[in-house]
């Protein structure tokens, strides 16, 4: 039978020495709790108690054949909880033993694919809820949430059903799991170890994305993973990895690396799955110095189903594979209504994909009212979408397109390049050559102004915009003069609440046109009147600047003359007071 | 309001003399600066830093030292003398010569029994503190060189920590002074020199603890706080270097000296030091006193945590005879009449007026002897001019015919002798000094004669020095105030004391009288304004309701006290009052502003049409045009005299600053 030996802390001589009647398992012992001795049968004693009567008879809690695969001790702020999870005849089981009082409550696991067993358990209290989660070498990863409070009376007779859900799906590719380890980081981050996939991953299961992500060649089969303040400590070999690590607060816009206010175009062509900004800088450095091997976040993204935290939106994206428009459209605005803001973005994304996939393989269905709906909250980008704007652009919707102009900061130049092109049928023709005529119709107009307002890089912008074809220029030339001399006019209207574009955003797209396309429009007969009109403007332009460039000289002067007046040691003023 | 004609005047050369030592009394919360004129000032630092009393300076008084012993001041200087002072009739009180050559340091134990002096020589001397005067104890083993700095040890009574000035440095060729050494109870000694280092020692091994560099230049003083955990150092540089004694990580619990904050606050030599519980105060070459608040130690965003500079003394050193137009210029050494100038023309707001004549100026009266000149006066009517020194009064009479004369009334009454404060009645008839024990002495003037009417005195014993002087214009009235925050009124036809004006905690910086009203306006170091009836002897309705309602928080919070009041005899419901920054005209028939109101809301005002003005005024009327006022005064045909003193003026004649490197020079 099992010898007990207790030491003291500092002299490691052997100052206690008990043999007990039965098997020890593992002798817990945490921070701010007593140690607790789990012995193989089951049984649970604490230490002190244990050392008083070594010799007691321990009873047998667990069945035959039924053996311990793991356990755990969780302290909360009242009492010690042992967690044992065990096997028998391939079915698992798990033991949430209370202590003092002691109580047991006995779980039942539910049975994955058949011949798979858990490859690795891991626990952690938070908010009154013991968190258990466990990973599975098919990749998946569930957590059961146990409450404390609310243990069995009738104890551990029954074996309850443990509910459990799925935190994460690891792509795995063919093959399975050896030898893995799971771990919470916190609500929203769990860290996976394991061979042969995923190496070393931690991922953020509200969006179900691998946020960083290394490559680590394991040897041993046994694979453990540690946490301790902001570190994750994983042995391999004869090396210890130590990796610190930081847990963003999650949100849709960081996780795709841009949030809404910045508009730098260069951003666009970024994978929307890179590092978080706020993260610790580059996981591969940390390890591999500089061959960090190509992320493997991509594969992840595609392979992996998006599952929606919220089982109302689940429904809701499952009725829009197949419900007619009127009803998809009853359904997301009561959905929209009844969910909480930040809890939009992920579900928003979903269905606007499903809306615009199921549109894009059925011509007949088209809900722009949702669509718009949709781009209305905010929470949709060009990114998580990508199709949605050439599709609003083929069904002609140009107040969808003008939305996601206005909302979207990352439209790609080639996009916006798309809208301009789209052929305008309203294009009047002009009869009366008076260029205070507006030469495109209401909608194209609107349309155009928003353009004009969306952000691009020139360079981005240039190519796309010499595809567009001579006689688009000259008309789009001619709306922007047009526009010009509007603002001229009526010494720029801008009003409160009034979306337009300033004027010099005009000029901007002016010089752009012509930039890319002055060699074609000289040799464009039509354009002749206009560009002789633009080259009018400009040198009348040149001619004030000049002209208020001397002014400024003079005033300067001005400003300067009265410096110079001092005030020496006597003066007489007159000074008014109110 | 109005327009008013203004006299800018910007020939008054004054400029304040160095800042030499400081001692600061935690007891009495009383810091005495010395200056390198031989002055020295008393601040009370419980009532807004106000300079209550100045002890003006002497020829070849040069103080090195100053050290409190309970409430009396002492004073060791490069004369060789130990000086104590009378703080009540604001003169030195004896002189005991140490024989020592001059002396360079003065320190009394913690018991306040015994006063030590360091000597060129190389001795320290003992001195015995008696009541009333000192007495020669014994001589410590000689040192060869002097004695730059000594300090006793907080709680031992027996001996006491000195250092000499050659101590040796860390090269040998370069003589090393320490220039300021202080003694903790824990016998840590703490040492400035000029090598630029503050060194930590251990006084009971002789082991040198810590070494700081802090400049490239001298550490000229060191400071230590009462509890003994904070040290400030100041340097040639102009800074102030903060040590703490406190533990250099937060978990580790064994505390040292580390070197804590910075404070750049003067341009030149710090010389002087004092570490209060709250604050450091500086002083030096550039002759602001600074006293800047550790923000740890006070609440932050109060105007207890508020930066000070003081710049200009607390009490007027400009005379204006109102009906002459002529300006009385106060130095140390000398006096100086002017007349101002006229314009021609009228002009708009703003604009600035040619100057027909120029100001002249009629004379400049040098002070015979070698005491500094402690006040002067100007009658209204510019013929009667006077001044005092510690040791006696002159009387002027100054002709303007063709030529200018100024004669010396020759005779004068044996009781004008030793006075803090002279003024003239408004018909210049008699002439009031105030003189010791709280008492005022009258005395007519005339043609003829000058002959001593009356003492005039009051009755509640206070023996503090009057500061403040002021005659009423129907020439009834004497308005007297002392450092004891009281206010007395006498009655001049009776020549007896009619009444006191109830004490406020708070000491009045200036009074006066209003010319129909008779009500005595008085305005106090935390700048509250109290209006008095003489006739009723009462406070106003109009002040009782200021009372009531309440200054606004920004009028509070100015850092410089009113020193001078003036009334418009044009319109009746006008105060003209001004600090150094400001000058405000108070109008009492307006009613005040409301808490949440702007105070300065000339702008505002004048961006409205004059329909909507009346709605928006209130009874302040502030003008910031001008800075740096050493008097503001109304002339009797309504044209404003204002005499500016820019710091930049003064700055510009300080001796340079010592070398030091700037970015691309």
């Amino acid at each position: 039978k099992s010898i007990v030996s207790v030491f003291h802390d500092i002299l490691l001589d052997k100052a206690f020495k008990a043999t007990v009647s039965s098997d020890v398992w593992k002798v817990h012992c945490t921070h701010g709790g007593e140690p607790v001795v789990l012995f193989q049968r089951g049984a649970v004693r604490l230490l002190d108690s244990l050392l008083a009567a070594p010799q007691q008879p321990i009873e047998e809690v667990l069945a035959q054949e039924e053996a311990i695969r793991w356990s755990a001790i969780i302290v909360t702020e009242t009492q010690q909880f042992i967690i044992i999870t065990t096997e028998q005849k391939g079915e698992h089981f798990l033991y949430l033993q209370r202590l003092n009082p002691n109580s047991v409550q006995r779980y039942r696991l539910e049975r994955e694919e058949p011949g798979l067993s858990p490859l690795s358990f891991s626990a952690t209290y938070r908010d009154k809820h013991i968190c258990l989660l466990y990973l599975y070498p098919n990749g998946h990863v569930y957590q059961s949430v146990l409450s404390v409070r609310g243990l069995g009376t009738e104890e551990g007779v029954q074996a309850l059903p443990l509910p459990r859900s799925l935190l994460l799906g690891l792509p795995v590719g063919d093959g399975q799991l050896e030898a893995a380890s799971a771990m919470a980081l916190d609500e929203a981050h769990v860290a996976v170890v394991g061979v042969p996939h995923p190496s070393t991953q931690i991922c953020s299961n509200s969006f179900e994305l691998c946020l960083h992500h290394l490559c680590v060649d394991f040897i041993v089969s046994l694979i453990q993973l540690w946490s301790y303040s902001n570190k994750v400590f994983i042995p391999h070999g004869k090396t210890l990895s130590i990796i610190p690590f930081e847990c963003p607060k999650s949100s849709l816009a960081s996780a795709l690396g841009k949030l809404k206010h910045t508009k730098t175009e260069g951003e666009l062509n970024q994978t929307c799955h890179t590092l978080t900004p706020n993260s610790v800088p580059s996981w591969n450095n940390i390890l591999h110095g500089e061959k960090a091997q190509p992320s493997k976040s991509a594969e992840t993204r595609r392979t992996v189903s998006w599952i929606s935290v919220f089982a109302n939106s689940e429904f809701v994206i499952v009725h829009t594979v197949t419900a007619p428009v009127e009803e998809i459209q009853k359904e997301v605005e009561g959905f929209l209504t009844r969910a909480e803001f930040q809890d939009l973005q992920p579900s928003v994304g979903q269905l606007a994909l499903t809306l615009v996939s199921r549109s894009l393989a059925d011509p007949a269905f088209y809900s722009s009212s949702t669509l718009a709906q949709l781009v209305h909250t905010r929470c949709l980008c060009h990114s998580v979408c990508p199709d949605l704007v050439l599709l609003a652009l083929e069904k002609k919707d140009y107040f969808l397109c003008q939305l996601c102009l206005q909302f979207f900061p990352d439209i790609p130049e080639a996009v916006t390049c798309a809208c301009l092109k789209t052929r305008a049928e309203d294009v009047k023709k002009a009869s009366a050559p008076s260029q205070l005529i507006c030469p495109v119709g209401l909608h194209k107009a609107v349309l155009i102004n928003e353009i004009l307002q969306t952000p691009y890089s020139d360079t981005f912008l240039l190519p796309h915009l010499k595809d567009l074809s001579s006689q688009h220029v000259v008309l789009f030339l001619q709306y922007l003069q047009f526009l010009y001399l509007k603002y001229s006019q009526d010494a720029f209207p801008q009003m409160e609440g009034f979306r337009s574009p300033s004027l010099s955003q005009i000029m901007d797209w002016v010089c752009l046109l012509l930039d890319a396309h002055f060699t074609v429009l000289v040799m464009t007969p039509e354009a002749k009147g206009l560009l002789l009109n633009l080259h009018s403007f400009v040198k009348s332009q040149v001619r004030l600047v000049s002209e208020l460039g001397k002014i400024e000289g003079s005033l300067q002067e001005l400003h300067k003359m009265k410096a110079k007046e001092s005030i020496g040691q006597y003066s007489i003023e007159i000074i008014e007071l109110f | 309001m109005g327009e008013f004609k203004v006299h800018r005047v910007r020939f008054f050369d004054y400029i304040p003399s160095a800042i030499r030592t400081m001692a600061f009394n935690s007891q009495t919360e009383r810091l005495a600066v010395a200056r390198a004129d031989g002055a020295v000032e008393i601040f009370n630092f419980n009532d807004n830093f106000f300079q209550e009393k100045v002890i003006p300076g002497q020829d070849g008084r040069a103080i090195e030292a100053l050290c409190w012993v309970g409430h009396r001041l002492f004073s060791a200087g490069l004369n060789g003398e130990i000086t104590e002072y009378d703080l009540e009739n604001l003169r030195p009180q004896y002189t005991v010569d140490a024989y020592g050559g001059p002396i360079w340091t003065i320190s009394s134990n913690s018991q306040g029994t015994q006063l030590a002096v360091g000597c060129e020589d190389g001795t320290v001397k003992i001195f015995a503190i008696l009541e009333e005067r000192i007495q020669f104890q014994r001589n410590l083993n000689r040192h060869k060189g002097r004695i730059i700095s000594l300090c006793w040890h907080p709680s031992i009574k027996t001996e006491m920590e000195l250092l000499v000035d050659r101590a040796t440095g860390a090269s040998k060729n370069k003589e090393v002074v320490v220039w300021s050494v202080g003694y903790l109870s824990d016998h840590t000694i703490i040492s400035g020199d000029s090598a630029g280092k503050v060194q930590i020692w251990n006084g009971l091994t002789g082991t040198l603890v810590r070494t700081y560099l802090v400049t490239k230049w001298d550490v000229l003083v060191l400071s230590v706080s009462k509890d003994e955990s904070s040290v400030i150092a100041g340097t040639s540089e102009g800074t102030v270097i903060q040590f703490q004694f406190i533990s250099s990580t937060v978990d580790q619990h064994d505390k040292e000296w580390v070197r804590t904050r910075t404070f750049r606050n003067h341009s030149h030599d710090v010389s002087a030091l004092a570490h209060t519980d709250t604050a450091v105060v500086s002083g030096g070459m550039d002759t602001q006193l600074v006293v800047r608040p550790l923000l740890d130690k006070v609440e932050k965003n109060t105007q207890e945590s508020a930066l000070r500079k003081i710049a200009f003394p607390h009490r007027s050193l400009v005379g204006c005879a109102k009906k002459a137009g002529l300006l009385l210029f106060q130095f140390p050494d000398r006096l100086e009449l002017w007349k101002l100038g006229e314009s021609e023309g009228h002009g708009k707001p703003g604009d600035r007026l040619p100057v027909k004549r120029k100001p002249e100026k009629l004379i400049e009266l040098k002070r015979k002897g070698e005491d500094h000149i402690c006040c002067s006066a100007l009658s209204a009517c510019g013929g009667w001019l006077a001044y005092s020194t510690v040791s006696n009064v002159r009387l002027y009479r100054i002709q303007y015919s063709n030529t200018i004369s100024i004669n010396k009334v020759s005779k004068l009454p044996k009781e004008l002798r030793s006075v803090h404060q002279l003024c003239f009645s408004s018909d210049s008839s008699k002439l009031f000094a105030s003189s010791c024990q709280s008492s005022v002495i009258v005395v007519a003037v005339s043609q003829q004669e000058c002959r001593y009417l009356h003492t005039l005195k009051h009755k509640t014993g206070s023996r503090q020095p009057v500061h403040l002087l002021c005659a009423s214009d129907d020439g009834k009235w004497l308005a007297t105030a002392n450092t004891d925050c009281e206010i007395h009124i006498y009655n001049l036809h009776k020549m007896k004391l009619h009444c006191m004006v109830p004490v406020y905690n708070s000491c009045p910086t200036t009074i006066a009288i209003h010319p129909v009203t008779n009500n005595l306006i008085s305005v106090h170091a935390d700048q509250q304004i109290f209006e008095f009836s003489l006739v009723q002897k009462e406070y106003t309705q109009w002040s009782r309701r200021l009372q009531t309602q309440g200054l606004l928080s920004l009028w509070l919070e100015r850092d410089t006290p009113i020193t001078h009041i003036t009334f418009n005899p044009k319109n009746l419901d006008h105060i003209i009052l001004h600090d150094t920054y400001m000058f405000c005209i108070i109008d009492q028939s307006l009613p005040f502003p409301e808490l949440n109101a702007v105070l300065w809301n000339q702008m505002t005002l004048k961006s409205l049409p004059v329909s909507q003005r009346i709605g928006q005024s209130h009874a302040f009327k502030i003008c910031k045009s001008f800075q740096h006022l050493m008097c503001v005064s109304l002339l009797e045909d309504l044209s404003l005299v204002v005499v500016e003193r820019p710091l930049l003026d003064i700055m510009s004649q300080l001796p340079a600053p010592v070398r030091q490197k700037k970015f691309a020079t």
